[in-house]
This record gives C-alpha cells, sequence and structure tokens, in this order.
C-alpha cells in the first residue's frame, strides 16, 4: 500500500513539476535571444522596440511559470529521501552525486541570476543585465544535464560497482557520459523547446486572430514573435524526433523490455511492422488495428528486417538472470504513452512545417484556420512531455535502478496513514496551484499590450544608491 | 563509542569530515540567508501597515530570496551524496515536519512572485498570508527538526526511525523552534533596518528591540537544556563552550547596538548568532549525524552513514572549484541590491528617490492588467 501510494505521490509531483520545468528551458533560451536582438539593434530605434516588446511581453509568462518549477522542485529533491529512503541508501553514492553537483552548478547560477535579471535593470549595465539572462538560461540547461545523468543511470546504471548492499560509484565521468544521457538529454532539451516555442505561437496566433476578427491592424509584436516561434519550433522539432529515435535504438539495446512493451510484440519477430494504433486486446487478439510494415525493425535497429525482442523471450530471459517474477511493465500504459507522445509529435510537426510554408508565401498573420489550431495546439507539447516521462519511467518497471534494484526494494517504510497525508496535501496543492498559474498565465497572455507589470517602465541610469524599483 | 566507531573503518579517507563540515557549513549560510527572509516574512503582518508597506518589505528580500533557499537544496543534495543514510533516515523519519516545511516554502515563493501579478485587495491579502504562514512555519521547524536531531530520535539498528509525528514534537525541540522561530524573526527585523527608509525602519528597530531580549532568553534556555542534555549523557557538556557563550554574548548585544544605531553591527551579530547556534549543534553532534535515542551503537556517525570515498572524492573536487565562484557572485548580488528600499509614496531627500518616484506608487495602482471578463483570470 505505502508502494502504491509512494508510487503516485512520485508520479503527481513529478508530472507536475514537469509542466514547468520544459517552458522554463526553452523560455529562458527564446528569451536569451530575443533580448540579444534588442540589444544588438540598439541603433535601430523600430527594430530595438519590437524586440525590447517581445521580450517584456513573454519574460511575464516566463516569470510565472518559474516560479512554480522552483518550487516544485524543491519537493523534487526531497521526495526521494521521504518516500525513496532505501533508495537513497543504495544509491546515493552514485545518484546523490549530480543531484547535489546540479544544487551547485545550476541553482545557483539561476537563482541568483534570475535575481538580477528581474530587479537589476537600471542597477546593473545592459551587457550585464543580457548576461544574466545568458547565465539563467545555462543554469537551467545544466540543471537538466544533471538531473538527466541521474536519471540516466537508473535507466542503464553505469561507472558503478556493487559493494555489500549498495551501488558505489567507480567511475564519475562513465556516469556523465552515460549513452543513455546524451539522447535524452539533447531529445528533453529540444522539446523543451517545442514547448515554448508552441506556447509562444499559440498565444500569438490568439492576439493575431482577434486583431483581425476586430478589423484592426495586427500588433507586430506577436506576427514576428509567431516567426521566431515558427523557425525555432521546426528546428526543435526535428531535432526532438531525430533525438527520440536516436533513444529507441539505445533503449533496444539497453532495456528490450520498454521497447517490447512499448509496441506490445509478445514474441521476437525480424522485421517488426509498428502498430499504429490497437483496438481491443493488447496480448494478440486485437479487434482492429493498423500496422506499418518493417517500421519498427527500422526504428529499432536501424535495418529492414533486423530482429525484435518480444516480450516473452525477454521475461524468460530477465528470470533466468534476476530469479523469478514478473518483469514486464503495465502494457497499456507503455503502448498508448508511446503513441500519444509520438502522434503529438507528428501533428506539430505538420503543424509547424504548415506554419512554415504560410510564412514563406507572407499568410501567416491572415490564415485564420492555422492560427486557430496554434492556439489548440499549445496542449500537445505538454501532453507529449508528459506521456514521454511516463512512458519512460513505468516502461522501466519493474524496475527502478534497470537490473539492479526493484522499485518495491526501494520504498520507505513509513506508515500508509503518513503516505496518504502527504499524497491528498501534495495532490491538493499542486491542483490550486496549476488552478492559480493557469488563471495567471492566460490573463497575462491575454493582455497583450496592454498588461503592465509594475517596474517595467522604470528604467533608471546605471547608479548605484537609487532606490530600486518595486517589481513585487 | 561514536568516536571509536569513526577511527575503527578503515576504507574512510578523511574526507567524511570534511564533508560534515561542508554539510555543517550549508545550514549556517542557509540558516543566515534565509533566516532573515524568513523574518521578513514574519514580519509582514508586524510592520506592514499597508500593502505599499508590505511591498517594500518583500522588496528589500525580492532578488535574494531565491538564491537564499538554493542553501537548503545544497544541504540536501550534499547530504544525498555525502552522508546517503543521514539523508534516508532524516527525510524518512521526520516524514510529516518536512512536508509541512515543503507546502509552507512552496506557496511562500510562488507568493513573491504572483502577489504583485494583480491589485485585488484579496488577492493580495490572501499572498501575504502564504508568505506568513510560509515564513513562520519552517522558521519553527527547522528548529524542532535540529533539536530533536542532537536529543536523539528512535533510531533501530536498520537506521531506520521508529516514532511517530509526535516523538518530534517534545518540549526541548519546541523550545528548539521557539529559539530558531525568535532568531530569524529578530534577524529579519534587523535586517529591515538595514534595507528600508524612514517610517518602516523605526518601526522595525523597534519590532527588533522588543524581540531581542525575548530572542536572549530562548537561546539562553535552549543552550542550557542542551547543555544539561549533553551532560546527562555523559558527555563533557557542550564542546567547546566558547561557541554557545559567543551565540549567547552575540544575541544579547543586539538590543544595546540597536540602541546605539549600530545597525550593521546588529546584523553581524544576529549572523554570528546564528552562525554559533548551528556550530553548537554540529560541533555537539559530531562525529554522529543522528543520535539515536535507543542505543549509542545505533547512532549514525560521520563513518557508518558515509558515501564511498569515491564519491567523495569527486564531490569534493566539484566543491572546491565552483564554491568560491557562487560565494564570489551571489555576494556580488547582493553588493548589487545594497540599496535601502523606500516607499515610495513620501519623497523625500532621505529615500533617495529618482524623479520617476511618483509613478511607482501609480504603477503599483494600475499593474492590474485590463480586467479580465469575470469568471476568468486568476482563482480569487
Amino acid at each position: 500500500m505505502t508502494l502504491d501510494l509512494s508510487r503516485w505521490q512520485f508520479g503527481i509531483t513529478t508530472i507536475f513539476h514537469f509542466m514547468f520545468v520544459p517552458l522554463t528551458i526553452g523560455l529562458a533560451l527564446l528569451l536569451a535571444i530575443m533580448q540579444t536582438a534588442a540589444y544588438r539593434t540598439r541603433d535601430d530605434m523600430a527594430a530595438h522596440e519590437k524586440w525590447n516588446h517581445m521580450t517584456r511581453f513573454w519574460r511575464r509568462l516566463f516569470l510565472i511559470n518559474f516560479a512554480i518549477g522552483v518550487v516544485t522542485g524543491i519537493v523534487q529533491e526531497f521526495q526521494f529521501g521521504m518516500n525513496w529512503s532505501l533508495y537513497s541508501r543504495y544509491v546515493g553514492s552514485v545518484f546523490g552525486a549530480p543531484l547535489a553537483i546540479e544544487g551547485l552548478l545550476a541553482f545557483f547560477l539561476e537563482s541568483t541570476f534570475l535575481g538580477i535579471w528581474i530587479f537589476g535593470k537600471g542597477r546593473v549595465s545592459a551587457r550585464v543585465h543580457l548576461a544574466s539572462i545568458w547565465l539563467v538560461s545555462v543554469g537551467t540547461m545544466l540543471s537538466a544535464l544533471f538531473i538527466l545523468a541521474a536519471n540516466a543511470w537508473m535507466q542503464h546504471p553505469v561507472g558503478y560497482k556493487v559493494v555489500g548492499n549498495r551501488a558505489v560509484m567507480t567511475n564519475f565521468w562513465a556516469v556523465m557520459t552515460n549513452s543513455t544521457l546524451v539522447g535524452s538529454f539533447l531529445h528533453v532539451l529540444f522539446s523543451a523547446l517545442v514547448t515554448s516555442a508552441l506556447l509562444i505561437l499559440g498565444v500569438s496566433a490568439w492576439h493575431l486572430l482577434k486583431d483581425q476578427r476586430a478589423r484592426e491592424a495586427h500588433q507586430p509584436v506577436f506576427a514576428a514573435s509567431a516567426k521566431l516561434a515558427l523557425v525555432v519550433g521546426s528546428v526543435a522539432i526535428v531535432a526532438t524526433m531525430f533525438f527520440g529515435d536516436n533513444q529507441a535504438r539505445v533503449m533496444e539495446r539497453q532495456q528490450p523490455m520498454k521497447m517490447a512493451a512499448a509496441e506490445a510484440i509478445y514474441n521476437t519477430q525480424d522485421g517488426a511492422s509498428f502498430s499504429l494504433l490497437t483496438i481491443g486486446d493488447l496480448s494478440g487478439n486485437p479487434i482492429f488495428q493498423i500496422r506499418l510494415p518493417h517500421l519498427l525493425s527500422v526504428l529499432a535497429d536501424n535495418s529492414w528486417n533486423g530482429p525484435v525482442q518480444g516480450i516473452n523471450q525477454i521475461q524468460a530471459k530477465e528470470v533466468a538472470k534476476s530469479g523469478p517474477g514478473s518483469y514486464e511493465p503495465i502494457l497499456w500504459v507503455t503502448y498508448w504513452t508511446f503513441r500519444i507522445m509520438v502522434g503529438c509529435g507528428i501533428v506539430m510537426l505538420g503543424l509547424l512545417a504548415a506554419g512554415l510554408w504560410l510564412m514563406r508565401r507572407r499568410r501567416l498573420e491572415r490564415s485564420a484556420w492555422f492560427l486557430r489550431l496554434s492556439v489548440l495546439a499549445i496542449a500537445l507539447p505538454f501532453v507529449a512531455n508528459t506521456t514521454g516521462w511516463i512512458f519512460t519511467e513505468m516502461g522501466r518497471q519493474p524496475w527502478v535502478v534497470y537490473g539492479l534494484l526493484k522499485t518495491s526494494q526501494a520504498v520507505s517504510h513509513i506508515g500508509t496513514g503518513y503516505v496518504v497525508t502527504t499524497l491528498v496535501g501534495f495532490t491538493a496543492i499542486y491542483s490550486l496551484l496549476a488552478a492559480i498559474d493557469f488563471g495567471l498565465m492566460t490573463r497575462y497572455a491575454r493582455g497583450g499590450d496592454r498588461v503592465d507589470e509594475p517596474g517595467d517602465d522604470h528604467e533608471r541610469e546605471p547608479g548605484t544608491d537609487q532606490a530600486p524599483a518595486l517589481i513585487y | 563509542m561514536a568516536l571509536t566507531l569513526a577511527s575503527a573503518a578503515p576504507a574512510h579517507s578523511g574526507l567524511e569530515v570534511f564533508w560534515f563540515i561542508i554539510i555543517a557549513i550549508l545550514w549556517a549560510g542557509y540558516f543566515v540567508l534565509e533566516g532573515f527572509d524568513f523574518g521578513i516574512g514574519i514580519l509582514l503582518a508586524i510592520l506592514g501597515r499597508d500593502d505599499l508597506d508590505r511591498r517594500v518589505l518583500i522588496n528589500t528580500i525580492g532578488p535574494v530570496w531565491d538564491g537564499n533557499e538554493v542553501w537548503l537544496l545544497v544541504a540536501g543534495g550534499a547530504t544525498f551524496a555525502a552522508f546517503p543514510d543521514w539523508y534516508a533516515t532524516l527525510f524518512s523519519g521526520f516524514y510529516l515536519p518536512l512536508f509541512l516545511i515543503l507546502a509552507a516554502l512552496i506557496f511562500r515563493g510562488v507568493a513573491f512572485e504572483f502577489r504583485a501579478k494583480r491589485t485585488l485587495p484579496a488577492w493580495r491579502l490572501a499572498w501575504d498570508h502564504a508568505i506568513f504562514w510560509g515564513s513562520l512555519i519552517p522558521a519553527l521547524l527547522w528548529g524542532v527538526a535540529f533539536a530533536n536531531i542532537l536529543r536523539g530520535v528512535p533510531i533501530s539498528r536498520h537506521f531506520t526511525y521508529l516514532g511517530s509525528f509526535f516523538n518530534l514534537l517534545n518540549p526541548y525541540a519546541l523550545l528548539g523552534g521557539v529559539t530558531t522561530l525568535l532568531l530569524f524573526a529578530l534577524h529579519g527585523a534587523v535586517f529591515a533596518c538595514l534595507k528600508t527608509t524612514d517610517d518602516i525602519r523605526r518601526r522595525a528597530s523597534r519590532a527588533a528591540r522588543v524581540l531581542a531580549p525575548a530572542t536572549t532568553a530562548a537561546v539562553v534556555a535552549f543552550l542550557a537544556w542542551t547543555y544539561l542534555n549533553a551532560h546527562n549523557a555523559h558527555d563533557t557538556g557542550l564542546v567547546p563552550p566558547l561557541v554557545p557563550i559567543l551565540a549567547i554574548a552575540s544575541i544579547a548585544v543586539v538590543e544595546w547596538l540597536l540602541r546605539e544605531r549600530l545597525d550593521g553591527w546588529a546584523f553581524v551579530a544576529t549572523a554570528v548568532g546564528l552562525i554559533c547556534l548551528v556550530a553548537t549543534i554540529f560541533l555537539n553532534l559530531y562525529p554522529r549525524v543522528m543520535v539515536s535515542s535507543i542505543s549509542p551503537a545505533y547512532d549514525l556517525t560521520i563513518a557508518n552513514a558515509a558515501s564511498a570515498p569515491y564519491t567523495l572524492k569527486v564531490m569534493t573536487v566539484v566543491a572546491l572549484i565552483f564554491t568560491p565562484l557562487v560565494l564570489v557572485y551571489q555576494g556580488w548580488s547582493y553588493w548589487v541590491f545594497r540599496a535601502r528600499v523606500a516607499r515610495p509614496a513620501q519623497p523625500g531627500p532621505a529615500n533617495g528617490l529618482g524623479p520617476e518616484a511618483p509613478t511607482l506608487a501609480a504603477s503599483a495602482a494600475t499593474s492590474d492588467p485590463a480586467p479580465a471578463p469575470p469568471g476568468q483570470g486568476g482563482t480569487s
């Protein structure tokens, strides 16, 4: 009972946290790019004003979002010790190190320079102010790198040996250059860019549509934002898919069960087809299904007729290696989350490609159908991010550290009542925050030019003893 | 007993001591830095007579509170990596208090950012409450937690906490909680003296001078009880005695310093008081990291709770390279924001406001975005 409740709590906390993180990573970089453009065009009034305006508008959404990412990150770091203390004892020597280093290298950088960026305008030079958002962006990426290094180790443990009843690090470099990490880091990084690009695109589209309906001239800041989002988003979605595909091959080698579970393939086969969707039973008697021939072999093995291992064969191998028990993840979860993630990715790719084409034809601002779809598409990356994580974490079950430690052996021995209390408590807090955040984000996203943030318009000469503006 | 355990473990490299010290420093840094953030949050209820007052107070810590909180995250991460068993026993054992602390920190953290996003009085008031309770609860519970760590809690031979939530609420621990609560409030009040002007500054100074004697009494009582606990456990008492004495002396002198208008020195004194309190706790823990009330044999020590020597070595290299860098830029950010925060509605030569002063108040009043249609925007 404690185990299941703790798993729910971990899942809910992590998914909620990761609603905000990709947007933070992506928007920080895009804001850094916008502010750089503003800085470099400071001799050209019109361009400078446009980029400045963009920076001011999107930074509000960034900051609302950032706050929740920070506070849920604290829970993220403490919950290993709280609910997964046996895990923490077992892996602390390996897993704890990237976490501690993340704090030292990334969190200090992010938080300190975010403070400079929010409050420092006019107190530091324009150049230092620009550098501060770049440092925030670097901080968010470093944070992703270290936490994914920790996660990659759970997916594919390297650079360790087992001494007594714990895993002990033997090679930090191996942990940081884990073959699983390369693909997952870039996949996450580019998907974060996709997430923020689609938010910018969708919000800009909403404003362009509104102006169109009111027969007003569109606001240049939103046309420009939409174009930037289209370009960045298109590059990023292709890169996300490329590194996702790369991960599929790594997965087939390192966690064949996850690959088989993603596809609900029961028996090893050559030239495996890719199941597009299945209605009915996943275990071999579907009511209806669509399959694309050979595609799975191509994905998993990079060859037309390559072998893809099946669940039954892998299960037998695992039993031989790790003892009796079921080594199957929950199939419908892995099968459907994988499909939803990939499906969202393909829809986003199509949308962004259409947008690029419209942009080239200079019809972007007037194309109502595209703008309407773009508003709806804001949800897609969030769905893809969430299902992607559910897939990769649930697909690793029953292991918490693949091949080393089972989730059931990792949980703290704490009273069920305590876990119920915190599960209810955290869920209530997250729901409340989600509602407030959604309200604020929509409000500020809709506000457009008319929203003014206190402190925004008080650019002062860099001075020393002037009172800071009241920003909060 | 614990000492022999430490020296009996042959495979250890001496880096455990180093990491024990690092973690003590991280907690001391956290108490000093987030201590005044908590204090400001608590004093919001007393010093902040209107919205503008409260904004002034919040803005004194606005640019730095997040960086201050990272000290906690790094302390947690360092404990995880350097002493996995300490991290596991502490966090799973003190489960509910930690949940309360996390919940408090969540609301408090978003409150800073969200509060200014709407001008609705009810909205702002709700977030003021979040900041107040979100500061008060951790300020109290950190003291409760550390008092329990030092006093000892039921820990089994497998390093598992066997007590319940209510074991943690013993009188000694509660006194520890009241002590940190008062210390943080006093520290925050002195910080407010340094960072505000005019009326708020006067009120902050008065509040600090009222808090100072009570805080001194709490520190004396807590350290005396700690001494008795140690004495009864047949230890030598508090060692070295200079540290707790210095903790008491520096808090005792705050009232006088404030009366002499030596606000800067008063802040140094509260900071030294906090550092010496943390130092007293860690010095008397050493070489234990958590005391078992069941048997000294079950104590977690820097030897039996430590990570692998290789991990400690890697962490040491990383810490030695990056800690100075972090200290430099975090220190620099304090330098950037060294100016006092003034109430914009009171123009005057003393508050150092630029020509834009009047519009600040105006922007505060109009910062609410275009009215959203009913039923949308926020959860108010």
